[in-house]
C-alpha cells in the first residue's frame, strides 16, 4: 500500500489532530480528546508501519543506500526513499525536504510505536487534558520531523519544535520540582542548539546549502581542518546533550523524575535517540575526517557513560532516577558502537538505540505503575510488591531483564554486537601515542563489559528491594495491572522477545544503510564525491 | 525421524511448555503440572532414542548437525549461525539432563503440592530444561552463551521462589551476581575468539586452532577466560560462594539445577572446548578443581543443614570433574574420567537431594540436629539415600567408584610422570577421605540413632509414589551395570569418544546462509585429534608406548588401593564418632576450636567478599552518585546562577538595552520561569493557540507546496 506524501502525513497529522482537539468543546469532557489522541497516534503508528513495510519491499540495493553518499541507489534520481522536496524559502536555498533511509525508518517506527503506547499511560492524566494532548501532538510532530528532515534548516526547526511542548509537558504536568526540571531541560538543549545553529550558519555562509544529502556528498571545509573540527564539535555537543553524554547528562534525571510517566517514556524512548541519530546523520557523513579524528573521544565517553551511569544508578534511592541513570549507561553502548566504525559496532549502536527505546519505555511504565499506586518512588520504602501484584511482577521482570541484556530479549543482541564490533575494531581509540594501550579499543571494550555486571547489580538490587521480601501492609490493597497498563506494557514485552529471537526483523531495515555509510572510511579515506542530481542544479534553483 | 528433527523437538517442546504454563497455567486442570511433566517425559524418550542412535556408534555417520543463518551483524552477508549438533558428548548430556529433569518434574508434583506459586515454578522448570538442553545441543558458543545466561535467569527465579523470605531474596541475587562475574570473563573469551576466528561455531574455532589462526597468548587467554565462566557456573573456588546459599530454593530445584545439570554446565563447557585449551589452562583447571575438591569437602564436615552438606559436596565433586579434565590435558584417561564423573554424579547427587527433600518434607526441618532414627520410618528414602551415598563416596560396585577412582588414578599418573604435580593426587585422595566422612556423618545423624526431635519424628512418614519413584530410579542408576563403569558399554569402548567425535564429524565449513542441511559433514577427519592435542600441548606425555600403558596400570592400582583405604577410614571415623560415640565430636571441636570456627564460617570467604568487594563497590557507587549530584550537576547549576547573576548585573548597568548571548540566556531562563509559574492560571491556552496557529500555517504551507510541486 502506498500513501502519497506519507512522510508529510506522519509529520503533520498530529497537527491536524491538534486543530481538531482545539475545536472539541470543553463541555464534552476529556474523553473525546483522549480518543482523538489515541486515534491519531494509532494512525501515525500505522503509517510508520506501512512506511517500514514499503521500505522492506524495495530491492536490497536501494534499501542499503545512505542518504547523500555515492552509490546511493534511490529510485529515479531521488536523494532518498520517499522523498518529498519543495522550495520553501527560495532566497536562502531552504527547502522543505523530507526523506528516509534505513536509519530514519527504524527510528520513525520506534517513535510511532512508543507515542501510540504512551497514550494509554497518559489516559489517567486529568489535569488540563486538552492542553496535554495538544502539546503531545506537537511533540510527535517535532520528533518525527527531526527524523525525516533532510534540510538542515528544517531539521533545526523540528528540533526546536520538539523542545517547546516538552518544556510545557514537564513544566505543567510534572512532579514537585517540575519548573526547575523543565527550565533545566529547555536551557540545556537550547545551549546545544545554539552551537548547532552556529555551525549550520557557518556552513551555509560558505556553501549556500542547507541540504544534508548535498553536504554529505561534498563534505564541507576539507581544506580547513581546524574549522571542520570546530563545527564537528559544535554539532556533537548539541547531540551529546541529547544522548545524554557525560558530563552533559544531569538534565536527564531531573527531567525524567519530574515528567509524567507517558512523557518519561517518550523522553527516554525517543528523545535520547535524536542525539544518536543526529551524530549519525550529520557528524559522521558530513565531517568524515573529523569523525575519524575524534573517534577515540567518542569511544572513551561511551565507556564513561556505561560505567559512570551504572555506578550512579546504583547509588539512587529514587526508583525513577535509577531508571534514568540506567539510560545514561545504556546510551553509552550506542557511543561505543559508533566509535567502532565497523559493521558490527555501527549496526549494534543503531539496534541498541531501538532496543533501549523498548526497554527504557518498559522500565518507566513499570515505575509509573507503582507510582500511581504508592505516590512515592523511594526504593527502600517498597518491598513485597511481587507477592501483592504477581502479574505486574512478571512483566516487571521481563522489563528489568530486557534492560540488563538477558539473552532471548532484544537488548542482548545489540549489546553483544556493540561489544564484538568494538573489540575487533580497527579504530585507534585515543591513539597509541597518547595514553598507550589503556585507551585502545580493546581495553575500552574490556572496561565497558564490566557494565554487564554493574547493570545486573543495580537492577537486581532494585528488584530485590521493591518486589521481593515480605509484603507490607501499606501496599496490601494495591490492585494488579489494569487494562491500560497491560495495553502499554504487553506489546513492548512482545517486541522485546520477538526481536531477541528474530533480530533480523529489525536489523535488515538498517544494516545495509549503515554499511553504506561505513564505506566512507573503509576505502581508507573519503570516497570521491557523488554527483547527485540535485548537486548540479543548485545554481538553477537559486 | 532424522536426528536433527528430534533435536529441534527436544528444545522446542519445553519452550512451548514454558509458554503454555506461563500464559495459561492457572486455567489448566491441576495447574498444568501433568503437561510439564508429560513434555519432559516425551523429551526423555526422544533423548534416549537419540542416545541409542549416536552413542559410541563407531561410524562417521553417527551424530548430526544442522545450522541456519540467524542474523547478520555487519549486514555484509557474514551471518551468525544458530545451530544444533549431536555427538557422543551431547547424546550423553541429553540423557543426563532429561532423566533428571523428568524425575524432578515428577517429584515436584508431590513436593510442591499446594504451593501458591505452583504455576510459576513449573514454568521456570520448563524454561530451565529448554535452556539446558539447548546448551548441550548448541554447535556454537553464541547459542551456548545464550542458553547459559537463560539458565542463570531460571536459577535466579527458582532460588528466589520463596522470595518473601529475606534469605531467599538475598540468595537469588547473590547467585546471579556471582555467576555473572564469571560470565563476563567468559564473554571476554568469546570476544577474543570472535575477533581471531570471525565465527563462534565450534568447528570453525577448532579449525582456526588447527590452522594457527588462533594461537599463542590469545589462545591461552581465550581458554582461561572461558574457564572463568566455568568457575562461576560450576561453583569453583573462588566463585563458589553462591551455591550453598542457592539451597534457599525448593529442594527439587537444588537437585536439578544446583546439583545435576546447571552447575555441571561449566564442566561441560570445558569438555566441549577441549581442543582449544592449552597446558596453562589445563593446569589451572587441575589445580583450581583439585583445590576446590578438598576445600569444599572440609567445610562439608561441619555443616548442620542437610542441604548445605550436600551443596558443599556438590562443589567438591565439581572440583573433581574439573581436576579430571585438567589432568586430561596430560593423561589421556583424565578427560573421560571427568566427563563420566559428571554423568554418574548427576544421578547420585540428584538422588541425594531428592532424598533429603523427602526427609525435609516429612520433618519440616533442614537441620540434622533435629533428625535421627529415620531409617525405619522412611525405608525407601533410607535405602536409596544409602545407595547414592555409597556411589558418591566411591564404594565399588557403585557408579561413583569407577569415575572418581579414575580421576584419582589420572592424577596419580600425572604425579608419576611429573613429580612436581603430586599435590593434585594429594588433593584428590584427601578429599575422598573427607567425602566419606561427611556423607556417613550425614547418614548416621539422619537415619540412625535416636530421634532428636520426637514431635517431628512422630509425624514423619514415607513420601508418596511420585516422590519415591524418582528416588528408586535414580538409585538404580547409581549402581554399576546401569550407571556406568569400566568395561560396560555405557562407559565406552573408546577412550576419548566425545572429543574425537567433534573433530571427526564436524570439520570446518564455509559460511553459507542457506545452509540448513541435516546430513553429517566432512566424513573424513579434517584434523587428527592427536596432532591437534600435541600441537596445543607440546608436553603431552601420552604417546601410546608400552611405557605408557605400564604407568597407567600402576597408577590405577595405586588409586584403587588408596581410595578404598581412605573410604574405609572415613566411614570408620564417622562410625566411631556418630554411632559408637568413641570420639566425641564436641571434644574434637573444642580441641581444635580455631579450625572449627574457620570451617563453620566457611573460611570467612563471604566476609572477605563483603568487606573487600561488595562494600567498596557500594561505597564507590555512593561516591559517584554524590559526585554526580554535587559536582557535575553543581557545575550546571552554578553556570545557571552565574549566568543569571551576570544578566542581573548587565541589566543593572543598562536596563534598556538587552542584548548579548549571555544575557539572553539568563533572560529566557527567567522568562521561562515566570511563564511556567503562570502556566496554571489558564494562560496555557493562549500559548497553545499561538503555537497551533503557527503550526497549522506551517502544515498548510507544506501541503500547499507539495501539491504545487507534485
Amino acid at each position: 500500500m502506498t500513501i502519497p506524501h506519507i512522510l508529510s502525513w506522519i509529520v503533520f497529522l498530529p497537527i491536524v489532530a491538534m486543530a481538531v482537539m482545539a475545536l472539541i468543546p470543553q463541555r464534552l469532557g476529556p474523553a473525546p480528546v483522549r480518543w482523538v489522541s489515541l486515534l491519531t497516534t494509532f494512525v501515525v503508528f500505522a503509517f510508520s508501519v506501512i512506511l517500514t513495510v514499503n521500505f522492506y519491499a524495495i530491492p536490497a540495493a536501494e534499501r542499503a543506500a545512505f542518504i547523500g553518499l555515492k552509490g546511493a541507489q534511490f529510485p529515479a534520481g531521488a536523494m532518498s526513499f520517499y522523498e518529498e522536496r519543495a522550495r520553501w524559502i527560495g532566497e536562502y536555498n531552504i527547502w522543505y525536504h523530507l526523506g528516509v533511509d534505513g536509519l530514519s525508518v527504524i527510528l520513525v517506527l520506534l517513535t510511532g510505536m512508543l507515542s501510540f503506547l504512551a497514550v494509554f499511560s497518559a489516559w489517567g492524566i486529568n489535569k488540563a487534558v486538552k492542553g496535554f494532548h495538544m502539546m503531545y501532538m506537537l511533540l510527535i510532530t517535532g520528533m518525527m520531523g527531526t527524523f525525516v528532515a533532510l534540510d538542515m534548516f528544517l531539521f533545526y526547526v523540528f528540533w526546536e519544535v520538539m523542545l517547546l511542548p516538552m518544556y510545557f509537558l514537564i513544566g505543567i504536568w510534572g512532579g514537585p520540582r517540575k519548573e526547575y526540571a523543565a527550565i533545566k531541560f529547555f536551557l540545556y538543549t537550547l545551549a546545544g542548539s545554539i552551537l548547532m545553529l552556529a555551525a549550520i550558519i557557518i556552513i551555509y555562509m560558505k556553501y549556500h546549502s542547507f541540504s544534508i544529502p548535498e553536504l554529505a556528498a561534498n563534505p564541507p571545509f576539507r581544506d580547513n581542518m581546524a574549522l571542520a573540527h570546530a563545527l564537528w564539535i559544535g554539532f556533537f555537543i548539541a547531540f551529546a546533550i541529547k544522548i545524554p553524554m557525560f558530563p552533559f547528562h544531569t538534565w536527564l534525571p531531573d527531567a525524567h523524575v519530574e515528567a509524567p510517566t507517558a512523557i518519561s517514556v517518550i523522553l527516554a524512548g525517543v528523545l535520547l535517540k535524536m542525539g544518536g541519530y543526529g551524530i549519525l546523520r550529520v557528524n559522521f557523513p558530513i565531517f568524515p575526517d573529523s569523525t575519524e579524528y575524534f573517534i577515540g573521544v567518542i569511544a572513551v565517553f561511551g565507556v564513561i557513560n556505561v560505567i559512570y551511569g551504572a555506578f550512579c544508578a546504583m547509588a539512587q534511592k529514587d526508583f525513577k532516577k535509577l531508571v534514568a541513570y540506567s539510560s545514561v549507561s545504556h546510551m553509552g553502548y550506542v557511543l561505543l558502537g559508533m566509535a567502532a566504525l565497523n559493521g558490527e559496532g555501527m549496526n549494534g549502536a543503531v539496534f541498541q538505540m531501538f532496543n533501549h527505546g523498548i526497554s527504557s519505555a518498559m522500565m518507566f511504565l513499570i515505575v509509573g505503575v507503582l507510582y500511581d499506586r504508592a505516590h512515592h518512588r523511594e526504593i527502600e520504602r517498597f518491598g513485597g510488591i511481587g507477592l501483592q501484584m504477581p502479574r505486574y511482577l512478571t512483566l516487571a521482570i521481563v522489563g528489568f531483564f530486557a534492560s540488563l541484556g538477558l539473552p532471548g530479549l532484544s537488548g542482548f543482541i545489540s549489546e553483544i554486537m556493540v561489544f564484538l564490533g568494538a573489540f575487533k575494531s580497527q579504530s585507534t581509540g585515543l591513539g597509541p601515542q597518547a595514553f598507550g594501550w589503556v585507551f585502545s579499543m580493546k581495553a575500552l571494550t574490556m572496561i565497558s563489559v564490566l557494565g554487564i555486571v554493574l547493570g545486573a547489580a543495580y537492577l537486581l538490587l532494585a528488584i530485590q528491594r521493591v518486589y521481593l521480601g515480605k509484603s507490607k501492609s501499606e501496599y496490601a490493597n494495591f490492585p494488579d495491572l489494569n487494562r491500560y497498563e497491560y495495553a502499554s506494557l504487553v506489546p513492548l514485552a512482545v517486541v522485546s522477545i520477538l526481536l531477541g529471537v528474530w533480530p533480523s526483523l529489525a536489523l535488515n531495515i538498517f544494516n545495509g544503510t549503515m554499511n553504506s555509510m561505513l564505506g566512507i572510511w573503509s576505502a581508507g579515506g573519503r570516497m570521491a564525491p557523488a554527483l547527485l542530481p540535485a548537486t548540479s542544479s543548485i545554481a538553477g534553483m537559486q | 525421524m532424522p536426528l536433527i528433527a528430534s533435536a529441534i523437538l527436544i528444545i522446542s517442546l519445553p519452550i512451548a511448555g514454558f509458554f503454555m504454563e506461563g500464559l495459561f497455567g492457572n486455567r489448566l486442570p491441576r495447574k498444568g503440572d501433568w503437561l510439564a511433566t508429560g513434555i519432559m517425559g516425551i523429551v526423555l524418550g526422544l533423548s534416549l532414542w537419540v542416545f541409542f542412535q549416536v552413542f559410541n556408534v563407531n561410524s562417521p555417520d553417527a551424530g548430526a548437525r544442522g545450522s541456519a543463518a540467524w542474523f547478520s551483524m555487519a549486514g555484509d552477508g557474514a551471518y551468525l549461525f544458530a545451530g544444533l549438533m549431536i555427538d557422543n558428548l551431547t547424546a550423553m548430556m541429553l540423557v543426563v539432563v532429561s532423566v533428571v529433569s523428568f524425575l524432578v518434574h515428577l517429584y515436584s508434583v508431590g513436593y510442591m503440592h499446594g504451593d501458591p506459586k505452583y504455576v510459576r515454578y513449573y514454568a521456570g522448570l520448563q524454561l530451565f530444561s529448554a535452556a539446558m538442553l539447548g546448551l548441550v545441543l548448541s554447535d556454537n558458543l553464541l547459542t551456548l552463551y545464550i542458553s547459559w545466561e537463560i539458565m542463570g535467569f531460571c536459577s535466579y527465579l527458582l532460588i528466589g521462589h520463596y522470595f518473601e523470605k529475606k534469605s531467599a531474596a538475598d540468595a537469588c541475587l547473590k547467585a546471579f551476581m556471582t555467576t555473572r562475574v564469571g560470565d563476563v570473563l567468559m564473554f571476554l573469551g568469546i570476544l577474543i575468539i570472535f575477533w581471531r576466528v570471525g565465527s563462534l561455531r565450534y568447528a570453525d574455532i577448532f579449525a582456526a586452532v588447527a590452522s594457527g589462526t588462533l594461537s599463542g597468548s590469545w589462545q591461552v587467554w581465550a581458554g582461561l577466560l572461558l574457564f572463568g565462566g566455568a568457575i562461576g557456573k560450576s561453583a569453583q573456588f573462588p566463585l563458589h560462594v553462591w551455591l550453598p546459599d542457592a539451597m534457599e530454593g525448593p529442594t527439587p530445584v537444588s537437585a536439578l539445577i544446583h546439583a545435576a545439570t546447571m552447575v555441571a554446565a561449566g564442566v561441560y563447557l570445558m569438555a566441549r572446548m577441549y581442543l582449544l585449551l592449552t597446558p596453562e589452562v589445563f593446569l589451572s583447571m587441575a589445580y583450581i578443581g583439585g583445590f576446590t575438591a578438598i576445600f569444599a569437602a572440609t567445610i562439608g564436615v561441619v555443616m548442620d543443614d542437610i542441604k548445605k552438606v550436600l551443596a558443599y559436596s556438590t562443589i567438591s565433586q565439581l572440583g573433581y570433574m574439573m581436576l579430571g579434565l585438567g589432568v586430561g590435558g596430560f593423561v589421556l584417561t583424565g578427560y573421560t574420567a571427568g566427563v563420566y564423573h559428571l554423568t554418574t554424579h548427576a544421578f547420585f547427587k540428584a538422588c541425594l537431594f531428592l532424598g533429603s527433600g523427602s526427609v525435609i518434607h516429612a520433618l519440616h526441618t533442614q537441620s540434622m540436629s533435629e533428625m535421627g532414627g529415620l531409617r525405619k520410618k522412611m525405608p525407601v528414602t533410607f535405602v536409596t539415600f544409602l545407595i547414592a551415598t555409597l556411589a558418591l563416596t566411591g564404594m565399588p560396585p557403585f557408579s561413583g567408584y569407577f569415575t572418581k577412582d579414575s580421576i584419582i588414578a589420572s592424577a596419580i599418573e600425572l604425579g608419576m610422570r611429573q613429580p612436581r604435580h603430586w599435590a593434585l593426587a594429594g588433593f584428590a585422595v584427601l578429599a575422598a577421605f573427607f567425602t566419606a566422612f561427611y556423607m556417613f556423618r550425614l547418614i548416621f545423624l539422619t537415619f540412625f540413632g535416636q530421634p532428636r526431635n520426637h514431635d517431628a519424628h512422630r509425624h514423619a512418614h514415607e513420601s508418596g509414589w511420585v516422590m519415591a519413584l524418582p528416588l528408586i530410579i535414580l538409585a538404580l542408576l547409581s549402581i554399576y551395570p546401569i550407571g556406568g563403569g569400566h568395561g560396560n558399554w555405557f562407559w565406552s569402548r573408546n577412550p576419548a569418544p566425545a572429543q574425537e567425535s567433534i573433530i571427526n564429524h564436524y570439520g570446518p565449513k564455509s559460511h553459507n546462509p542457506s545452509d540448513m542441511d541435516t546430513a553429517p559433514h566432512a566424513k573424513q577427519p579434517d584434523h587428527d585429534i592427536t596432532t591437534l592435542r600435541r600441537m596445543n600441548n607440546p608436553k603431552h606425555e601420552t604417546d601410546g608406548t608400552q611405557n605408557d600403558e605400564h604407568l597407567a596400570h600402576a597408577a590405577h592400582n595405586a588409586a584403587v588401593t588408596v581410595s578404598l583405604a581412605v573410604l574405609a577410614l572415613g566411614i570408620a571415623f564417622a562410625w566411631l564418632t556418630y554411632i559408637r560415640r568413641a570420639i566425641r565430636a564436641e571434644d574434637v571441636a573444642r580441641r581444635f576450636a580455631v579450625i572449627h570456627r574457620i570451617l563453620l564460617n566457611k573460611y570467612y570467604i563471604d566476609e572477605f567478599y563483603m568487606a573487600f568487594v561488595v562494600r567498596p563497590f557500594l561505597k564507590l557507587s555512593a561516591f559517584m552518585g554524590g559526585f554526580d549530584k554535587w559536582i557535575i550537576d553543581g557545575l550546571v547549576n552554578l553556570t545557571g546562577i552565574l549566568t543569571r547573576a551576570l544578566g542581573w548585573l548587565v541589566g543593572l548597568h543598562d536596563r534598556v538595552v538587552v542584548d548579548g548571548a549571555v544575557n539572553a540566556v539568563a533572560d529566557s531562563a527567567m522568562a521561562a520561569g515566570r511563564a511556567a509559574s503562570r502556566l496554571q492560571t489558564g494562560r496555557v491556552s493562549n500559548y497553545l493557540m499561538g503555537i497551533l496557529l503557527g503550526m497549522v500555517f506551517l502544515a498548510g504551507f507544506a501541503f500547499w507546496i507539495l501539491g504545487r510541486t507534485g
